[in-house]
């Protein structure tokens, strides 16, 4: 009887190489997913025929003005600011916690979790800036202020249920958002930065 | 007199490298997962400003992107170093073309995904305002609302 031939097993050390390959190709090809970005809804356009009717009478107590400038400076209800204060002040001015007179003011609404509670419904932040502000400018102002609401409604969430406002579960989270809605809006931006650079080359 | 060890003696026998192929297997599924392909080739420069108020985008098939910056060193000849906006791999000459930009990516979707599209302006943290809120009108006329602006984590609040 002859004798039984081995099968000759496949050489498998080449495998690596093409393994590392593919490796090398998916590594180049690909970036990782780090996406991040500060989440705003735009408001719906406005009909052209509406446009003039737009201006809606808001009582100046229930406003906070913040206009940037072309060289990023911020004014804030008439009164230049640091981006700094601009956190402390946002929220001062969404809670009114002292039910000040300056402030906005205060309704009672009947909310679930909370009952009837005094909130300041009817403020509005309003964010204006000049064609020539720099981006980063305009995204540390919006941080500021995503930030003052953030930690509003984080303080509520401990202080209400004992937990981050993250943690909550929806119903809970929408309570707490109706205590402090969202409310910035943004004007159109003016161009007095690009009129007086155009004057200043004008007389050059 | 000490014994040297014949040539041709035991030899060790040699390190088994049957395994590397699945080791490297498993790096490259994990490459696979927790990586996307890139979208589009760059042609503006992008360095994204800083927030620390930051979402993450987690459904990728709802997001489109537009890109706005000073155009790269190679296209500065051509295009100028005005800041541009870029549409998947071309730039964009007025910022209304945004809106028809918009209006054939949302048809290309799926009809269930379409009112939860996201926009993601990455934008350069140089760029002036103005250019951004043409977008931003044209953006609104197009009915995506909901935008995100890219921005990278600082660590700590101070400027």
């Amino acid at each position: 009887m002859a004798k039984k031939r081995e099968i000759q097993e496949i050489n498998a050390s080449s495998m690596a190489d093409i393994s590392f390959l593919l490796l090398i190709f998916f590594l180049v090809t690909t970036s990782m997913a780090t996406d991040k970005g500060l989440m705003r809804r735009l408001p719906a356009p406005v009909p052209e025929e509406e446009k003039k009717e737009e201006e809606v009478e808001i009582n100046e107590r229930n406003m906070m003005m913040i206009l940037i400038n072309s060289n990023d400076q911020l004014m804030v209800n008439n009164e230049l600011m640091d981006v700094r204060d601009l956190k402390e002040k946002a929220k001062e001015f969404i809670a009114n916690p002292n039910n000040s007179e300056t402030l906005p003011a205060k309704k009672v609404e009947n909310i679930p979790f909370f009952g009837d509670i005094a909130i300041t419904k009817d403020h509005v932040i309003s964010l204006q800036n000049d064609r020539g502000t720099s981006y980063q400018a305009y995204i540390n102002v919006q941080n500021e202020l995503v930030a003052a609401y953030n930690e509003l409604q984080n303080d509520l969430a401990k202080n209400k249920f004992g937990a981050a406002f993250e943690d909550l579960d929806d119903d809970r989270k929408k309570a707490i958002q109706k205590v402090y809605p969202q409310r910035i809006s943004e004007a159109e931006p003016k161009n007095y930065g690009q009129q007086q650079a155009a004057a200043e080359g004008g007389a050059q | 007199m000490a014994k040297f060890r014949k040539d041709g003696g035991k030899k060790l026998p040699a390190v088994s490298t049957a395994s590397l192929p699945d080791i490297i297997f498993m790096l490259l599924f994990f490459f696979m997962t927790t990586t996307s392909m890139k979208e589009v080739t760059l042609m503006v420069d992008q360095k994204m400003p800083q927030g620390t108020e930051l979402k993450k985008l987690e459904k990728k098939s709802l997001v489109r992107y537009v890109y706005i910056g000073k155009p790269k060193a190679q296209f500065q000849k051509s295009y100028g170093s005005e800041s541009r906006i870029q549409l998947d791999d071309a730039f964009a000459n007025d910022p209304k073309m945004v809106e028809s930009y918009i209006a054939t990516k949302r048809a290309a979707m799926n009809e269930d995904d379409q009112p939860f599209m996201i926009v993601s302006l990455k934008v350069d943290k140089d760029t002036k305002m103005g250019i951004v809120t043409d977008v931003k009108q044209a953006l609104r006329k197009a009915q995506a609302l909901n935008i995100s602006y890219t921005a990278t984590q600082r660590a700590n609040s101070n400027y």
